[in-house]
């Protein structure tokens, strides 16, 4: 008896592979977004989610179809990352995918992606391993290693001869832009010594007195501390209340209001490099984008998040490439993002280079002060 | 390494290692009573400050009104945690009931992110609390400072309570045999909520002067710190309050020292407790203070 029950279980989880096969929805385009709505990167991912949402609502159809957003937490963790992606492609069978906040999930998801043929568009994440030797991922912002540049030059720019770097051990971006950020530093100042110290921290950390104050008996000018928005104000309080007056500075992560809010009057004049400033639409879709997006966060949030206008982006490059595929096979779609000429997106007019990786060479310098993020300077890198 | 350097790390090492030393009390004490580590203490904790956040932002509450309203709320939670997560299962197997604490840690993490999203809120700014004081060329924050005194004085409450009360009388006789303490009167259900109550008001206080250091409240801001006090209770014999507390001062110094002395190292401080854990385990699995317990047959 048990074994003729077993047998016909088996039978039908078989069968019903078939029938999820044949199951087709033909009226909806599905395309997911991978995205950390909860853990450390919960803040950043969500911002960057209702981007993408509020795409999906300016542009929600495509060849004739409604698109469907199916929306997926990696929870900031590598682990969880490939099975929310395996969830994406195997389960929901969406043509496409968009995401994800941080580098490190999208590294992590990376291999599925290249092997179930499905393209992905990163849209905020920078690290170059996220589109190497990947055909199928590709991003709408730009890299680390400029990004890292972007900074070195600033700080040196400002006079600095000294820089201690603080990053998060494990975590491919914080790690990354630091290490980037080092080279750059030791080349343009031509001095090995010229960084003073590199200290690691780990996930969920909340007590930064320790590397601090070895940090503040070394007296660098300044302190670079790419994190993300939930230990970057930690770090900068800590730091004042030690007393350290050298100029603290991070990467892209930092522009969140949430920094702002913990840190107080300590975030007056950290300087942080970022991919959009509002108030310097670099295209009519910007224009747009800025009036319309506005309204929509009105009482929310003060400003437009830099991700959530890259993830505005990320949306229409995917949705124009799968109009000009003409079809969702995912070769096809890559052909077409591949083929992506002077597309003009809220974040400026994007091409891509044969990595996969938005051609940029802008990055918007933004500091603090009375409360707000403040515009310095727009660099261009060559 | 200049003495000002190393005064300075001194200071960091104890202000975080009573602030380890405070929380692992509470669960030293669960554990004396339940035998039943509480995992979800820590998030008692994470919920302690937003409870804070709630009540000075958006509620306006003066810092002083708002503690007691956050110790109230704190052990509220605590109590129910306890009679609808643990009560039910006191009769089961030991590892259900370490399941099901498991579970309530995990049920409050992500309440909280439903409820409060992931992104970090800002603990309210207490001005007594936070205002930096230079001590010899030592900067330290009043929180820092008062940190130490207020667990020795908690810890001595906890002793005094424990060791020279009726209900700490009753305490200690659960926890050396919970049948025939129940058989004598003892009404058992309300000393194990007294416990709870206990350890959840020190999760509360711990709560303010971390708020005060750390100010990022955000939904797993109580994982690291409940692994930490943890560790520090086996570390010092978990059942022994004394114990505890000596073992999240140990702790503390140990992690900061190891900053101090091998910068290269501090992505890896982390790692130093789970080894000092190891060890600990290895070496003298009843820690430092602990009593050699044989089971009765």
């Amino acid at each position: 008896m048990k074994r003729v029950l077993s047998l016909s279980i088996c039978l039908l989880m078989v069968l019903s592979l078939f029938t999820a096969c044949t199951k087709k929805e033909d009226d909806v385009i599905k395309i997911g977004v991978f995205e950390p709505l909860t853990g450390e990167n919960g803040g950043g991912g969500q911002q960057e989610l209702e981007g993408i949402k509020y795409a999906n609502k300016m542009y929600p159809e495509v060849l004739g179809k409604k698109i469907e957003l199916v929306i997926v937490d990696n929870k900031s963790d590598k682990g969880e990352a490939t099975t929310a992606v395996t969830r994406l492609i195997e389960q929901e069978k969406v043509v496409a995918i968009i995401g994800s906040y941080g580098s490190g999930v999208s590294i992590a998801a990376g291999d599925i992606i290249k092997n179930a043929k499905i393209p992905a568009m990163g849209a905020s994440c920078t690290n170059p391993m996220v589109t190497q030797s990947n055909e199928f991922y590709f991003r709408a912002c730009f890299l680390d290693p400029f990004q890292g540049r972007v900074m070195a030059n600033y700080a040196i720019g400002q006079g600095a001869k000294t820089a201690a770097v603080i990053m998060q051990n494990g975590d491919d971006y914080s790690v990354g832009l630091g290490n980037f950020f080092i080279e750059a530093f030791k080349e343009l100042t031509g001095s090995e010594a010229s960084i003073v110290d590199v200290s690691e921290f780990q996930v969920n950390e909340s007590d930064f007195n320790g590397i601090l104050t070895n940090i503040k008996a070394k007296n660098p000018d300044v302190i670079f501390a790419p994190s993300s928005a939930t230990a970057a104000p930690l770090i900068i309080k800590q730091a004042r209340a030690l007393g350290i007056k050298s100029l603290i500075m991070g990467g892209d992560t930092w522009e969140n209001p949430a920094v702002i809010e913990v840190a107080g009057v300590d975030a007056e004049g950290i300087v942080l490099s970022t991919f959009f400033d509002e108030n310097d639409p670099a295209t009519e879709e910007a224009k747009v984008f800025v009036e319309g997006y506005k309204k929509e966060l009105a009482g929310k949030e003060p400003i437009i998040p830099a991700v959530a206008a890259l993830g505005y982006d990320a949306y229409l490059l995917v949705r124009d490439a799968i109009e000009r595929a003409g079809s969702t096979d995912g070769v096809a779609i890559r052909d077409a993002l591949n083929a992506t000429k002077d597309f003009e997106g809220v974040t400026g007019v994007i091409n891509f280079t044969s990595e996969g990786d938005a051609d940029k060479n802008i990055a918007v310098i933004k500091t603090v002060e009375e409360g707000q993020f403040v515009y310095i300077d727009t660099v261009e890198v060559k | 390494m200049t003495i000002e350097l190393f005064m300075q790390q001194l200071a960091n090492g104890i202000s975080i290692g009573s602030l380890y030393a405070l929380l692992g009390i509470g669960y030293t004490m669960v554990y004396g009573i339940l035998r039943l580590i509480n995992f979800a203490h820590g998030d008692i904790f994470m919920m302690a400050s937003y409870f804070m956040v709630f009540s000075v932002i958006n509620f306006n509450l003066p810092w002083y009104a708002a503690t007691v309203v956050v110790i109230i709320a704190s052990v509220a939670l605590g109590v129910l945690l306890e009679k609808t997560a643990y009560r039910p299962l006191r009769n089961a197997p030991r590892m259900s009931i370490m399941i099901s604490a498991i579970g309530a840690s995990f049920l409050l993490e992500n309440l909280a992110t439903y409820l409060f999203t992931g992104v970090p809120k800002g603990f309210p700014d207490i001005k007594i609390l936070t205002r930096a004081v230079n001590l010899w060329g030592v900067s330290l924050s009043v929180a820092t400072i008062i940190t130490p005194f207020t667990t020795l004085i908690l810890l001595y409450v906890v002793l005094f309570i424990t060791n020279k009360t009726k209900i700490g009388m009753a305490m200690r006789a659960v926890s050396k045999d919970f049948e025939t303490a129940k058989l004598m009167g003892i009404n058992i259900n309300k000393v194990i909520s007294t416990t709870f109550i206990i350890g959840s008001s020190l999760a509360a206080i711990g709560a303010m002067l971390w708020g005060s250091k750390y100010p990022s409240v955000y939904p797993l801001m109580g994982v690291m710190p409940g692994l930490k006090c943890f560790i520090a209770a086996v570390l010092g014999g978990i059942g022994n309050t004394t114990g505890a507390v000596l073992g999240g001062f140990i702790l503390g110094m140990a992690e900061i020292m190891l900053v101090t002395f091998l910068p290269s190292l501090t992505g890896y401080r982390d790692a130093i407790a789970f080894i000092i854990l190891i060890v600990i385990l290895l070496v003298k699995p009843t820690g430092l203070l602990g009593e050699k317990v044989t089971d009765k047959v």
